[in-house]
């Protein structure tokens, strides 16, 4: 699994171009999760892909081709920091209801939602984390689960949203 | 003052120095046809949007300059889409202009809608749909800009109709803003200089040329440095011209019908010093077979050509030209610091005996049918290295491509890549066009120029003077060549008759000359009747041998160790001598490695 932070010219299609060249090249998305960034006009795709060295750096190349593609920076798991945002909606009435949010609180999950037979959990993480999350609240029937997709950002102080290609976007 | 839109659209393409353009109009594009009529730009009407795409390509690939098409939208957009990939496939700068139906329609299925920036995104390097009159210029100044430089390739600008109607106040394209696209166009020092101590180190070198040289300009640089270093050349099919074939260093062209001195000598060497080419299956064969004692050292303006098909030692990212130019000085640099070249003698001696050894095949019998080889090299020494020839796809391509001296670069234009039928016709049309001095041949063969022949319209009416030669066998002769060798000579819906178009009385029809030809002692006659015409296009129908196969060959999958020269050579293989021991009959004796996997 590799995860790939693309800044994009936030431009009409973008996202079409991007997630177009993946599969007409052969390659599976594992998660896409996409937003404006602190600079102006600019987006950042994080997209976590299932493939090898040389077909990574393939579509890496070929990414790099689209116009509208300013930057693409591969988060080393280790240097980076990635989480996702899940929204879990789980079976609980009476007496499980307690015992569901007392799973919550372990994973730090917060109830954003209480029906009669049934709390919504935010929680967020890593994949890992939110797992094991869910694997503990399956017992009790989980009715909808939605994931964000990874987001990531390197550990430390350099950012990759500074650099030419950037200040040249808002000379522009 | 305020001009429309579609005002803006023409003194967009004029500030960009069009000069013509290839079109078909229709309702939403319309108001971009008005103010043509007041525009130094030559709109050359198509009879259909495919003829006008592959009008553009031939037009830049004979000029290297930008060609241009413009269409209306829905059907419009599409009919160009063959053509968008075909210039795709083969690098070819065009811009593309399509209108749209109004942006309130949008995504409306309103009539002639088809959502064409969705459709073209992934045969153009790259599109726009823009939005407001304000964009025309910056939109249109960026597609030519895209289109022509680094790997060049299609760029597609999509105009809605209220966009074109629009009237604001039009100020000319300013700096451009594309901080996502910036080609590397020189060579790293470094690795120029390791790929020279590659070439100093090589005992079996051989450059591997490829359109790249032709798209930069860069023949003169690959004659000095395959001079210089004794090196010998192939040339793609896309490269033709890029060297001289009369040069003595020139092996020919490698690949699926390639010359056998130039797959052999890839095969066998030790070094392959791969210009703007990429690899293509064509080339290669079986990739996993494919010069396995070869290191690599590869240049190319794409980043992502490099490494994607065969494992780089040296990889080079940049402009053909300039990397060949930093080559030969870094090679002179290293010559004065004490490295030697290497004694290519024995390679040259070995390479010259192959080519005594095996030499294109002249098979035509004085009494038997009309071979096409006969007619191409007749050509070929009609024109003796000057002229264009275009062509079209299949069989006849490959002659052309084998049997015709190349000399200059944009000499010689063809659909390599997606391999376009009805390519031909339109494509020379684009040719003369953009070079009206230059004597233009098209070579087509029946099939393909089936495809595209309404554009004899355009040619007539525009008194655009084409030679259209077309090598007429009755059918889908490539397509027959594989249903012989392959298919146990099972005939699959390859006849098209000789008769179906009479193509003497369609000339008649489109009011040019037409001549017929079908014996060999008159092959040059005809040619001369038909090169004297220079005030009109013209066709010569050559009724040909419709058994004749291309040779050399190396069947689609096989190694490139596994040349066949002839008919006879294939058949000994298949059913004299049996393979693999079983010894079935016929062309049905395909060897097994040719039955695996995804072979096309």
């Amino acid at each position: 699994m590799h995860t790939l932070s693309v800044l994009v010219e936030n431009k009409p299609g973008v996202l079409a171009r991007v997630a177009g060249l993946f599969s007409r090249r052969g390659y599976n998305i594992e998660s896409l999760a996409v937003g404006p960034t602190e600079v102006e006009d600019v987006s950042r795709m994080t997209i976590v892909v299932d493939a090898d060295r040389q077909p990574l750096e393939q579509v890496t190349k070929q990414l790099n081709k689209l116009v509208h593609v300013i930057k693409i920076v591969e988060l080393e798991a280790t240097e980076a920091v990635a989480r996702e945002l899940w929204l879990v909606k789980v079976s609980a009435e009476g007496r499980t209801r307690g015992e569901v949010i007392e799973v919550a609180e372990v994973f730090r999950a917060k109830v954003v939602d209480v029906d009669v037979d049934a709390v919504t959990l935010e929680a967020t993480g890593s994949t890992d984390k939110l797992n094991a999350l869910v694997r503990l609240l399956a017992p009790y029937g989980i009715r909808e689960l939605v994931r964000s997709g990874t987001i990531a950002v390197g550990r430390g102080a350099k950012s990759i949203t500074e650099g030419r290609a950037l200040r040249l976007e808002r000379s522009a | 003052m305020e001009i429309t839109g579609a005002e803006a659209v023409i003194r967009s393409l004029e500030a960009e120095g069009v000069d013509v353009m290839f079109g078909h109009p229709g309702g939403a594009i319309l108001p971009a046809y008005d103010p043509m009529l007041d525009s130094s730009i030559r709109h050359i009407l198509a009879r259909h949007e495919q003829g006008a795409g592959h009008m553009a390509e031939g037009y830049a690939q004979a000029t290297g300059r930008v060609g241009v098409a413009i269409a209306t939208s829905g059907p419009g957009g599409t009919n160009l889409v063959t053509a968008l990939a075909d210039a795709y496939m083969d690098s070819v700068p065009i811009v593309a202009i399509t209108g749209q139906v109004p942006t309130a329609a949008v995504g409306g299925d309103a009539f002639q809608e088809a959502d064409i920036t969705g459709i073209t995104m992934p045969i153009t390097k790259h599109n726009e749909m823009v939005h407001e009159p304000e964009r025309i210029a910056g939109a249109i100044a960026e597609a030519f800009h895209i289109a022509a430089t680094g790997r060049p390739g299609p760029v597609l600008v999509d105009l809605p109709k209220d966009v074109l109607n629009a009237t604001f106040v039009y100020q000319p394209a300013g700096k451009l803003s594309l901080p996502g696209y910036k080609p590397t166009l020189r060579g790293h020092g470094k690795m120029v200089r390791e790929a020279v101590r590659e070439i100093a180190a090589a005992e079996r070198p051989v450059i591997y040329a490829g359109g790249g040289v032709i798209k930069s300009e860069g023949h003169d640089a690959l004659r000095r440095l395959a001079e210089r270093a004794n090196l010998p050349v192939v040339t793609t099919l896309m490269a033709r011209g890029a060297f001289p074939d009369s040069h003595p260093q020139h092996l020919g062209m490698p690949g699926m019908h390639g010359h056998w001195t130039a797959v052999t000598a890839m095969q066998k060497s030790d070094l392959l010093i791969t210009l703007g080419a990429r690899f293509d299956d064509r080339v290669t064969g079986n990739l996993a077979h494919f010069a396995p004692d070869a290191r690599v050292i590869h240049v190319d303006v794409d980043p992502a050509e490099i490494g994607k098909n065969r494992a780089v030692d040296v990889p080079i990212v940049g402009d053909c030209r300039i990397v060949a130019e930093q080559m030969v000085e870094a090679l002179d640099a290293a010559l004065e610091s004490g490295t030697s070249l290497p004694d290519l003698s024995r390679w040259w001696a070995t390479l010259d005996e192959w080519r005594g050894a095996h030499p294109l095949r002249d098979t035509q019998e004085p009494d038997g049918l009309l071979k096409p080889q006969t007619v191409i090299r007749a050509i070929s020494e009609k024109i003796g290295g000057d002229g264009i020839v275009v062509t079209g796809v299949g069989q006849h391509q490959m002659w052309a491509a084998q049997h015709i001296r190349y000399e200059r670069p944009r000499s010689w234009i063809n659909s390599g890549g997606l391999g376009t039928m009805g390519f031909c016709v339109p494509a020379a049309i684009g040719a003369k066009v953009g070079q009206p001095a230059q004597k233009v041949i098209a070579i087509d063969g029946d099939g393909s120029f089936q495809m595209t022949l309404q554009e004899l319209a355009t040619a007539r009416t525009e008194n655009i003077p084409v030679v259209f030669c077309v090598i007429n066998n009755g059918s889908l002769g490539m397509v027959r060549q594989w249903q012989e060798l392959f298919y146990g000579e099972r005939y699959s819906s390859i006849d098209l008759g000789f008769e179906v178009p009479d193509l003497v009385r369609l000339a008649e029809a489109y009011g040019m000359p037409g001549y017929r030809c079908d014996d060999p002692d008159d092959v040059d006659a005809t040619l001369d009747k038909a090169f004297g015409v220079t005030d009109s296009p013209v066709i010569i129908d050559f009724r040909c041998d419709p058994t004749e196969k291309v040779f050399p060959m190396v069947p689609a999958g096989a190694s490139n160790d596994d040349v066949i020269e002839s008919a006879e050579d294939w058949y000994g293989q298949t059913r004299g001598a049996p393979v693999d021991g079983d010894g079935e009959p016929g062309g049905q004796g395909i060897p097994d490695h040719l039955r695996e996997g995804n072979v096309v």
